[in-house]
């Protein structure tokens, strides 16, 4: 289901091929694919209509990128609208004016309070405050329990009274605790409740007015359907919570309830939880919850970084020299250029979906120096060396090393390296005629991908296999993501 | 009160949201594609996904051209055969050992209410006459065990415990024997909360499986994936990685007392062929009701 989505949102984006301005039918084709995807990340309907309505008034009309095509482009401001709704990453607790700050954990049952509030504790401790946890779950068989083991674990204090007291007191004694033993944090985990439960929700309203919180998060668990909307309405209306908290966010959910929610309560998204190990809470990354919502991977990174780095015009130019066999190492130099221009390459190569599932890729990591070690021997090399390497004798190759600060032996292997690549492309060039264009290019990259690597030499290949990262990216893309 | 109620209870804040927006087009009474459109994005809003919404309505729509009908005011009964028939056709019944104790398996994600459902489960046996034995699977989790002790007592059943951090399989491996010498009827099994997508937990949890199966013939009879109600489309991978690693044999929707609709097991069962067993209507030990199809998609699509 969710390969089928981003599969098709690919198909239907190579689909487009308008130049200049989106048109309404780009756009259009396109937010189909969208509000689908953003249905199966569990967005809430409402939401999504809303969304991609806005999403469509901004993008008709916009000029497309030289680097981007017309379907890059609109998946490019979906992906900017998302983020930007997602607001940004504030990951700080509202601190009182006069200690202690109290914060106050809220949620339905089972959305991980309780695993919450010692990470929060923790994440204080980190930061040299002196947290107490106060046990206000007096509903759930050995809740107190467990927030006294977890308690133990990171050496917080625990404050508690039994489950026979009533939680509003327990409360207001714990606050008075804080006060009396120099604590300067107060951490209030409440029992899970139902929004709709006006009795439990009186309660929590009544402790929230004995203790008066600095901070009211709401805990929302990361699967969370259609649901959640209603759920961060009632709590909002109700308590007025101050930020949320999203937790499970490390199962393979693509937690598009985090966007309903923001969207319905307009509170910031403060920290994400991941697994049941006490850890400090982890900050959350608007950017990287919108990728994940689209269910693009980190492709929308890339086509990010690409739209930045890589001049389309001259990966064209690049790729008709490729088909003619006339490239040189003026071109070489070229292409190292931009793909170093992306960033590290191991990390580019990661985001790039289906590469991490090749076989002897998993654990490629790419030296950043040899790539800029190649740079300068082409750049030692005279404009008519470059342009016709056979005229490279033992002296001019001396005076290369000497001028690039490497061994006569490196300036050998990146000529070999760069006349194999002549020779693979002089192949590929024949190909072309028969499968066109695409069918060249693509079989080029595989071969970039596969020998380039699994040789473990200098990444020679690399260059060649990226003169165009966003066709790449689709090529890929039919590789089934599981 | 009679069931029908409490589960018509429990789903009127979904009814109210499903067909309360729907109600202005069914009365308007002609049936275009608008009505039925309405209808799709009303499923998707009860959390049955894009792909089966499309397909209900799409059932919907050939019976409404095949029995002539021509205005929408139908339209629900229709929508109401087509979930029932599609959630029937497994079989809900609990599975029961021929002789000897029948072992049932709890599993799920964190969160999902697996101890509380064991509770409830424990309570229904036990009212029924059954000896039931309670196994402390979730050694992981702190005061996990403190919470079964804690229903244990609530509902008078043994609790077979080791340590935290112990090997839930040995946990397993006890109450069988315990459940022998005591000859108890049914031995419930709870597990530690665990994300389908963690191999090495998947694992542990399979190897549980196997260690039942190893010391009790036929078990376990039945593994009850919990899926918490509120749950969007990622049940669906809870389902199926939960199947493949333990062979799930049946579901219990949980937390349905909420405003949430559990309409994600339309797709489980339509995709993965596991039938709901039970659902959790509320926090009260007797809460829990064998799932009717029929009272289900009524409750839900009848204004």
């Amino acid at each position: 289901m969710l390969e089928g989505l981003s599969g098709s949102l690919q198909r239907v984006l190579d689909k487009l091929k308008s130049k200049g301005k989106l048109t309404e039918a780009d756009v259009d084709a396109a937010m189909r694919e969208v509000r689908l995807a953003l249905l199966a990340a569990d967005v809430n309907v409402r939401i999504v209509r809303d969304f991609v309505d806005r999403v469509k008034a901004r993008a008709v009309g916009q000029e497309v990128q030289r680097s981007l095509t017309p379907g890059q482009q609109v998946v490019k401001i979906v992906y900017e609208e998302l983020t930007d709704l997602m607001g940004g990453s504030q990951h700080r607790v509202n601190m009182a004016a006069q200690p202690p700050t109290v914060v106050m954990l809220v949620g339905l049952q089972g959305s991980g309070k309780t695993t919450t509030a010692a990470k929060l504790a923790l994440s204080f401790v980190r930061l040299q405050h002196r947290p107490l946890l106060v046990a206000a779950d007096v509903y759930r068989p050995a809740a107190i329990e467990q927030l006294e083991v977890l308690g133990q674990q990171i050496q917080v204090p625990v404050y508690q009274q039994g489950t026979a007291a009533n939680p509003v007191d327990i409360a207001r004694s714990g606050l008075a605790e804080a006060k009396r033993m120099g604590a300067d944090v107060v951490i209030i985990d409440t029992a899970g409740r139902l929004h709709i439960d006006d009795e439990l929700m009186d309660e929590v309203a009544n402790i929230r007015a004995a203790v008066e919180p600095n901070e009211i998060l709401l805990v929302v668990d990361a699967m969370t359907g259609q649901d959640a909307v209603r759920v961060a309405e009632a709590f909002h209306q109700r308590l007025g919570i101050t930020g949320v908290v999203l937790t499970k966010l490390d199962g393979d959910t693509r937690g598009g309830a985090a966007l309903s929610v923001r969207a319905v309560t307009g509170c910031p998204i403060k920290f994400i939880g991941t697994g049941e190990k006490i850890e400090p809470l982890e900050p959350f990354h608007p950017d990287r919850l919108a990728s994940r919502i689209l269910g693009m991977g980190d492709v929308l990174t890339l086509i990010e970084r690409a739209s930045q780095a890589v001049d389309l015009e001259k990966a064209q130019e690049m790729e008709r020299k490729l088909r003619t066999a006339s490239f040189t190492l003026d071109d070489f130099r070229e292409q190292l250029r931009q793909v170093r221009n992306l960033g590290p390459l191991d990390q580019i190569l990661k985001m790039v979906p289906g590469v991490s599932k090749l076989k002897g890729l998993e654990n490629v990591s790419i030296d950043e120096r040899k790539l800029a070690r190649i740079e300068a021997i082409i750049s030692s090399m005279t404009r008519e060396e470059r342009a016709n390497p056979d005229i490279l004798n033992a002296s001019r190759r001396r005076r290369i090393a000497n001028g690039s600060g490497v061994t006569v032996r490196e300036v050998n292997q990146v000529l070999n390296q760069f006349e194999q690549m002549q020779q693979m492309m002089k192949r590929f060039a024949g190909f072309g005629k028969r499968f066109g264009r695409r069918g060249a290019l693509n079989a080029l990259k595989s071969m970039g991908d596969l020998s380039a690597f699994g040789q473990g030499g200098l990444p020679g290949n690399v260059p060649a296999g990226l003169p165009h990262p966003p066709e790449r990216v689709r090529h890929h893309k039919k590789k089934k993501r599981r | 009160m009679g069931l029908l109620d409490k589960f018509r209870r429990g789903l009127e804040k979904s009814r109210t949201a499903v067909w309360g927006r729907l109600g202005g087009w069914l009365a308007g009474g002609r049936l275009d594609d608008a009505v039925f459109d309405e209808m799709e994005e009303a499923l998707i809003a009860a959390d049955v996904g894009v792909e089966t919404a499309a397909w209900l309505v799409e059932e919907v729509r050939r019976q409404a051209r095949r029995e002539r009908i021509a205005t929408a005011e139908e339209l629900p009964s229709l929508l109401e055969r087509a979930m029932t028939e599609a959630l029937s056709a497994v079989d809900p019944a609990m599975r029961m050992a021929d002789a000897g104790p029948t072992l049932v398996l709890m599993v799920g994600v964190n969160g999902a209410g697996k101890t509380t459902t064991i509770g409830k489960l424990a309570h229904r046996y036990r009212s029924e006459g059954r000896r039931v034995i309670l196994a402390a699977g979730d050694t992981f989790r702190a005061a996990a065990i403190e919470q079964l002790v804690e229903w244990g007592r609530r509902t008078g059943c043994d609790v077979v415990r080791h340590a935290q951090g112990a090997d839930p399989a040995a946990v397993v491996f006890d109450a069988i024997a315990a459940a022998r010498a005591r000859r108890a009827d049914v031995i419930l099994c709870d597990t530690a909360g665990r994300l389908h997508n963690k191999a090495p937990l998947m694992a542990e949890l399979a190897k549980i499986r196997k260690v039942a199966a190893r010391e009790l013939p036929g078990a376990p009879h039945e593994v009850l994936l919990v899926v918490d109600g509120t749950t969007g489309q990622n049940a669906l991978n809870q389902a199926r990685t939960f199947q493949e690693a333990v062979d799930v044999s049946g579901i219990v929707l949980t937390k349905l007392d909420g405003t949430a609709k559990g309409g994600v097991v339309l797709p489980i069962v339509r995709e993965y062929q596991i039938p709901v067993k039970w659902v959790g209507l509320g926090e009260q030990v007797d809460d829990l009701e064998p799932f009717n199809p029929a009272w289900f998609a009524q409750a839900l699509c009848r204004p």
